[in-house]
């Protein structure tokens, strides 16, 4: 195997006496895409930072593209494209304004970013909006051209610190379509989210962060193979049935969860679990077989649910 | 990586793409700083020229003015403060803003763009607006008949180093602002107000009780006031003074400027 593109080992960051990393490694290899899934204050948003060379580190080592990103930061920037977890796009210009004014400090020629912004504005779905200030844009075209202007530079390696956040359904499978043809295009991805349809349907390999360390690592699939069993059933018996239920029917399966509001039951196959269930005459108010998650492999790992 | 960036070529130049970037965002605001620059010196000439200063002149002559008009005595004040006004706008508000309200700095420090830069590009931004507001200050001086053309022009870089000190150290305070909320009050009420009283601004800094004379010798203002009265007319201060000013005033710019861009490059880091 090549080189990878990125390499953390023992990366702590500490901000006081406040340890928000503790201690992570990882690798990501060209052309991957690679994800940290977390909830919130696990430390996602610090990692990124460091990676994005502009934050130090406390301790650890960090090489991107084979540079220490504290000593060569310009150097290491200049090959990132950065969308940081918060919109950070001057107001008062207008939506080509802000793409045109980011290429340039990228020392970019203007008549390469003016060819550019169209590129971007059709990528983002901003045609119409080209001229208009950004403060008139919505939350979500907002974050849209955040994610252009993090292109502006054709980067090798694209930041993105939960780039979906307040997009809205159709927006979001648009922007993973497009996230998509920019890694078959060779570009290498890594991507902080919260939502685990997202991790699953972008990352190839993944670490699940919890409190700055990383729990576990590997494929969706993979993770959820090693930490879930293959279905889920999700019952529910009303709020204070389910405790009085849960220890009999504890015994049924794999395992199983207690939710304030649900149960989950880790099962190989949920419908005759549910039968089961039924013949032993306790009657669920609602009930559903899913297929296991990495909300799952979350809860196994940490005893919480990723979003609360 | 886009064979279009030449990070060398940043690394020159960065701080002018921020100013640059800096110059576009003061220039949607052109109508009002306009405004703000000619309606400013027209209210003090007019009532400088035409009230305060008869009263002055009517009370004690122009003894206690180095025998000039009073208008033009405090004239180079005026131009100063212009200046460090100025300046003070375009420093303080981009970077509080750049750190805390909009977060800019942080985008622009995503690319090859460094903290230090971005001190520097802001600086340089704000030095731009201060030329034209004392440019314009000055010719409404000459429309006025407050001073001759010639020597006189020299009070424009005098008073635009003037501001540049003070901007120099107000940057730094700025980048270190992490609670805005009283910051502006101090500013203006504490240091500002001050500062334009007792910099030798309406009269002479000697003329005041000697403990209350320290807050001219630290005030930038005071320095570039007692230089441009030098260049505007004949004040006499001879060439050790003249000398001692403009090393104070250089110094501040120098050592203002570099803890400005090792705090935008610490803070930015965090
Ligand atoms: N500048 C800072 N100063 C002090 N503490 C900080 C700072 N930045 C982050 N933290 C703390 O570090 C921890 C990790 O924060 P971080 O933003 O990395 O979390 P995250 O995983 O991105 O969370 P979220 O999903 O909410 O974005 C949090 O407890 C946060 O309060
Ligand atoms: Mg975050």
């Amino acid at each position: 195997m090549s080189k990878p593109l990125i390499s953390v080992r023992g990366l702590t960051k500490k901000f006081g006496d406040f340890t928000a990393v503790d201690g992570i490694d990882f690798d990501v290899a060209k052309g991957e895409s690679f994800g940290l899934l977390g909830p919130n204050g696990a430390g996602k948003s610090t990692t990124m930072r460091i990676l994005a060379a502009t934050s130090t580190r406390t301790s650890g080592t960090v090489e991107i593209l084979d540079k220490d990103p504290e000593l060569f930061g310009p150097l290491v920037r200049a090959h990132l494209g950065v969308v940081p977890q918060q919109d950070n796009l001057d107001n008062e210009l207008t939506v080509s304004e802000n793409l045109f004014i980011y290429g340039r400090y990228f020392g970019l020629s203007k008549k390469f970013i003016k060819n550019k912004i169209e590129e971007l504005l059709e990528f983002a779905q901003l045609e119409e909006k080209r001229d208009v200030k950004v403060e008139a844009l919505s939350g979500g075209m907002k974050r849209r051209l955040t994610i252009a202007r993090g292109l502006v530079s054709e980067p090798d390696i694209l930041l993105l610190d939960e780039p979906t956040t307040g997009l809205d359904p159709q927006a979001r499978h648009i922007l993973w379509d497009r996230l998509f043809r920019l890694k078959e295009q060779g570009v290498t991805l890594v991507l902080t989210t919260h939502f685990m349809d997202e991790a699953e349907q972008l990352c190839d390999r993944l670490v699940v962060m919890d409190k700055g360390a990383i729990m576990a690592e590997g494929s969706p699939a993979g993770l959820i193979k090693q930490y879930s069993s293959k279905e889920v059933l999700e019952v529910r018996f009303g709020s204070d049935r389910n405790k009085e239920v849960a220890p009999q029917l504890a015994t049924m399966c794999e395992r199983m969860e207690t939710l304030p509001d649900r149960l989950l039951m880790y099962t190989e196959d949920g419908e005759a679990l549910l039968e089961k269930i039924t013949h032993a005459g306790m009657h669920a108010t609602t009930s559903l077989v899913r297929r296991s998650s990495l909300e799952d492999v979350f809860l196994r790992l940490t005893g919480r649910t990723l979003i609360e | 990586m886009n064979t279009g960036i030449d990070v060398p070529q940043i690394q020159r130049f960065g701080a002018l793409y921020i100013a640059s970037a800096r110059l576009r965002s003061m220039s949607k605001w052109r109508t009002i700083i306009a405004a703000v620059d000619i309606g400013n010196p027209l209210f003090y000439l007019i009532a400088v020229g035409i009230g305060i200063g008869v009263l002055v002149e009517q009370g004690s002559g122009t003894s206690g003015t180095s025998g000039i008009k009073y208008i033009a005595f405090i004239a180079p004040a005026l131009l100063a403060n212009t200046a460090i006004t100025g300046i003070m706008d375009e420093t303080v508000f981009p970077t509080i803003e750049g750190f805390k309200w909009r977060k800019l700095f942080f985008a622009q420090n995503a690319t090859p763009i460094t903290g230090r830069q971005i001190a520097l590009g802001v600086y340089l931004a704000a030095l731009c607006r201060a030329i034209f507001s004392v440019s314009v200050y000055y010719l409404l001086l000459l429309a006025f008949n407050v001073v001759d053309f010639g020597v006189s022009v020299l009070i424009i870089p005098i008073a635009i180093l003037g501001g540049a000190a003070f901007g120099a150290v107000i940057l730094y305070f700025a980048a270190k602002i992490e609670k805005d909320d009283q910051f502006f009050n101090i500013l203006g009420r504490l240091i500002l107000m001050p500062m334009f009283l007792f910099s030798g601004t309406f009269f002479p800094l000697t003329s005041m009780p000697i403990y209350l004379q320290p807050i001219g010798w630290v005030s930038p203002l005071w320095h570039a006031t007692e230089l441009g009265r030098e260049a505007a007319f004949d004040y006499g201060i001879g060439n050790t003074l003249v000398l001692i000013h403009l090393v104070v005033l250089l110094t501040l710019v120098v050592v203002g400027l570099n803890l400005s861009m090792r705090q935008f490059e610490r803070r930015l880091a965090k």
